[in-house]
């Protein structure tokens, strides 16, 4: 089971539409996926049409008084599973504080359902918590959206270093450029210039478009409502480059049988 | 994932009203119907004695666009592991792209996994073969709620049947839960439940399969599965028996030719050898010549199983062998590995043709002519023609002038049986050698088929006891047997090795290390045997031995 964490200190810079597309490409691979929107926000969750609401809230969870298990719902698409954000997920970082080793909390969780699922996507609130300390303990590859600013480069570095002191096992970033508009030129130079310097900086960008904003109104991942779209080909490449990086092999695509 | 919650018929399918049907009317739920239809090729398999049915488990092979899953479900119809057959080359995690078994086939034919995994305890070493093929096409809608999520699935299955006959059955509708939302599909099957033209399925897809070709799940057993009475004559009981016994022989014929696996040869060994002990023990209730005729050829036709049975146990024990060794190395032992390999080929070879022989073919039919010319005869009903119970085998103690019921030939038999165990078992001293447990071993198996042969006679609770303590003698003089006949054979093998230059030095030691541990295990069943028969032969064993025999006979 690989475990992927959509990450940034920032909101509002493409975490969530990252995770809902590059988890519904790794289900259409064949792979079965498990999203867990962490997010007290819920925008995963709203997306994929699923109430958000977990019996007992995110003490349950995290306490295990309820098993991850029970929270989990099919969403419409083969081989992806979510686990649904509640309202409560923002006092998660008290609950952890109150749980035994905060920071494996968890990885810990996770671990049972390593034969369930192959593929598991953290979409995590902004900012630096317990939370967060807790995903990059759990996770495998930390998916970094950066608007292409001079400012996110130094978030990027700020990252890095904080990873680099973390004990035990530590997530590899690919980072890479989200919300790009070509029609700035730093934006361009930027986009440009980094993949090339920096190996743990995507390649591929998500550019800023229209048909992203729509998934909130079509209530779907755009690589499923418009797969043939140039959004849907972007994120497509970024899910070939993260899956590579993960060391996992590429699926013959088959879809899965009713 | 999803799980079928309920299933349904549709009687009278005529497409439009049923599509009215399934729009669920009047309910919160809207009905999205994609009406794309697949065309799904499904084959069900099981071992041939069914022993994932009787764990209450399902294997199914769905095969469509060239992409193929075999699903394993359980009672619940929640699907424990699957794995999935593509095209393209390279196998995934889920083994997608490995290739796509044949069947029949034995388990080593999928890729390692959870689904290998989970069938390995209850499969063995059997095959998996088909026991029905249908083709279906499906038509999905989905069942979405306020927020136009799906929370149900309503498949419509128009299934026709291949195999085991061809055969139209009605069409079914299936009602699956995705995760998280078993109420919400709970409801749409109550509403289903309630629309006109619908009933509930009693039968899942398996068995209206199966039942459109005359079978059941089931249907076949290794065990004996006679009905007899105490009072029905003893011939119309050994004739009952004998058929039953016959009928076992002849289901494993076909499997054992073809080699599918080693469980058909050893259930047509068994039922020959039971056949054999019918027979010796009492056979002369029935027409004299009947035993007398048959008893050699069932004779011809279990010695010639016996080469390659003894070479399905050593390969069968040979992984455990090999990981055994201490000074020698598991690939020491590859030479020898081969030659038993290559000596199972040949082995096999002569035993089809045996069993494709003229000589085979009269054993079946004049045997099915005498079992059917004595069942109708009444099974020695006839006054005048049935022997005393208690008297000896062999066909020249028919006197009386009315046939003993099955009871008391049941007491008598396994009376006698029993009171040669003991005498047998007494007699032998730590001085005795190996023969006197070879025999002992066989009044044993004699007296355990007695036991089974008129099993139905008996309470069931004294029956399980009295085979229990004679289970546990008999493992332990089988472990010994076993030994001495593997390390006769070992060494055997050893000389022939050696005249087909096929044996480097490396692997004759290897094979004296394995001869030393049967002869260490011999030993130790030895040591065994006097605290087994001293358990088999006191005075509560023997006291339940005569309750037993004594309650069906009364």
């Amino acid at each position: 089971m690989k475990i992927f964490a959509t990450y940034n200190i920032k909101g509002g810079v493409g975490k969530t539409s990252t995770a809902v597309n590059l988890s519904y490409l790794a289900a259409a691979d064949g792979y079965r996926v498990l999203l867990w929107d962490l997010d007290a926000q819920a925008a995963a969750s709203f997306l994929f049409r699923v109430k958000p609401r977990v019996k007992g809230g995110g003490k349950a969870l995290i306490r295990g008084t309820r098993t991850i298990d029970d929270a989990i719902k099919a969403t419409d698409f083969d081989g992806l599973d979510l686990l649904p954000a509640d309202f409560t997920y923002r006092n998660l970082d008290l609950v952890l504080d109150a749980a035994k080793k905060p920071q494996r909390r968890l990885g810990s969780l996770l671990a049972p359902l390593d034969a369930e699922y192959d593929v598991v996507f953290l979409d995590c609130p902004p900012g630096i918590s317990l939370l967060s300390e807790s995903v990059l303990h759990a996770a495998d590859t930390l998916l970094v959206p950066l608007i292409p600013t001079t400012l996110s480069v130094r978030t990027l570095d700020q990252l890095t270093d904080f990873i680099g002191g973390l004990d035990g096992s530590r997530p590899q970033i690919l980072a890479f450029f989200s919300m790009l508009d070509r029609r700035k030129r730093l934006h361009r130079e930027i986009s440009e210039q980094l993949p090339a310097q920096r190996s743990d900086v995507a390649a591929t960008a998500i550019p800023a478009m229209s048909l992203i904003e729509q998934m909130s109104v079509q209530r779907a991942p755009v690589t499923a409502f418009a797969p043939r779209s140039a959004a849907a080909r972007r994120y497509a490449e970024l899910w070939a480059e993260a899956r590579e990086r993960a060391g996992l092999p590429q699926l013959s695509g088959s879809s899965s049988m009713p | 994932m999803q799980s079928v919650v309920r299933q349904f018929l549709l009687n009278g399918d005529d497409g439009a009203e049923s599509d009215q049907v399934l729009k669920l009317p009047g309910s919160a739920f809207a009905v999205s119907d994609t009406s794309r239809s697949m065309t799904l090729r499904r084959v069900w398999l099981d071992t041939f004695d069914w022993r994932l049915y009787q764990s209450g488990l399902t294997l199914e092979q769905v095969s469509r666009a060239g992409v193929t899953e075999l699903a394993l479900t359980g009672r619940d119809g929640a699907v424990l592991a699957c794995d999935r057959f593509g095209r393209a080359a390279g196998p995934g995690p889920d083994g997608a792209g490995s290739a796509r078994p044949s069947w029949p086939g034995l388990l080593d034919a999928l890729p390692l996994g959870p689904l290998r995994d989970r069938l390995g305890p209850v499969v063995g070493v059997r095959a998996l073969l088909p026991v029905a093929r249908a083709v279906s096409v499906v038509r999905e809608a989905r069942v979405l709620n306020s927020d136009e999520k799906t929370v149900a699935r309503i498949t419509v299955d128009r299934m026709s049947v291949r195999f085991p006959a061809a055969a139209a059955v009605p069409t079914r509708l299936a009602v699956s839960a995705l995760r998280g939302y078993q109420g919400q599909a709970l409801r749409v099957a109550d509403l289903l439940a309630a629309a006109p033209g619908i009933s509930s399925a009693s039968q899942s897809g398996l068995e209206a399969a199966l039942a459109a070709g005359g079978r059941r799940p089931g249907d076949y057993s290794g065990k004996i599965n006679v009905r007899l009475s105490p009072r029905m004559p003893a011939a119309a009981a050994m004739v009952t028996l004998l058929t039953a016994l016959f009928d076992t022989l002849l289901a494993n014929v076909s499997g054992t030719v073809r080699d599918v696996d080693i469980e058909f040869l050893h259930d047509l060994r068994i039922a020959v050898r039971r056949t054999r002990s019918a027979l010796k023990l009492a056979g002369d209730v029935l027409p004299a010549e009947m035993a007398g005729r048959f008893r050699p050829e069932f004779k011809w036709l279990g010695d010639l199983t016996t080469p390659t049975r003894d070479l399905d146990v050593y390969l069968l024990g040979y992984p455990e062998m090999a990981a055994g060794l201490v000074a020698a190395t598991a690939e020491d032992l590859q030479p020898f590995h081969a030659h038993l390999e290559r000596n199972r080929v040949a082995a096999q070879r002569r035993l089809a043709r045996g069993l494709r022989s003229a000589r085979f073919a009269r054993l079946r039919g004049d045997w099915a002519d005498a079992l059917a010319g004595e069942a109708v005869r009444g099974g020695g009903a006839r006054a005048g023609t049935g022997a005393r119970a208690g008297g000896a085998p062999g066909g020249g103690a028919r006197a009386g002038a009315t046939g003993p019921s099955a009871a008391r030939l049941a007491a008598s038999r396994i009376g006698r049986a029993h009171r040669r165990v003991l005498r047998d078992g007494r007699a032998i001293t730590p001085a005795s050698p190996p023969e006197s447990l070879h025999d002992l071993r066989k009044r044993c198996k004699e007296l355990r088929y007695l036991l089974e042969f008129f099993g139905s006679l008996y309470d069931p609770g004294d029956h399980w006891r009295a085979v229990r303590e004679l289970k546990a003698l008999q493992d332990c003089l089988g472990e010994f047997q076993d030994a001495q006949v593997q390390r006769d054979e070992i060494g055997e093998f050893a000389a022939q090795m050696m005249d087909q230059r096929t044996a480097p030095a490396a692997t004759l030691l290897a094979m004296g290390e394995i001869a030393a541990g049967l002869a260490a295990a011999q030993q130790r069943a030895r040591g065994e045997f006097a605290g087994r028969f001293r358990d088999f032969a006191s005075p509560a064993g023997q006291s339940r031995f005569r309750a037993l025999t004594g309650t069906a006979a009364a």
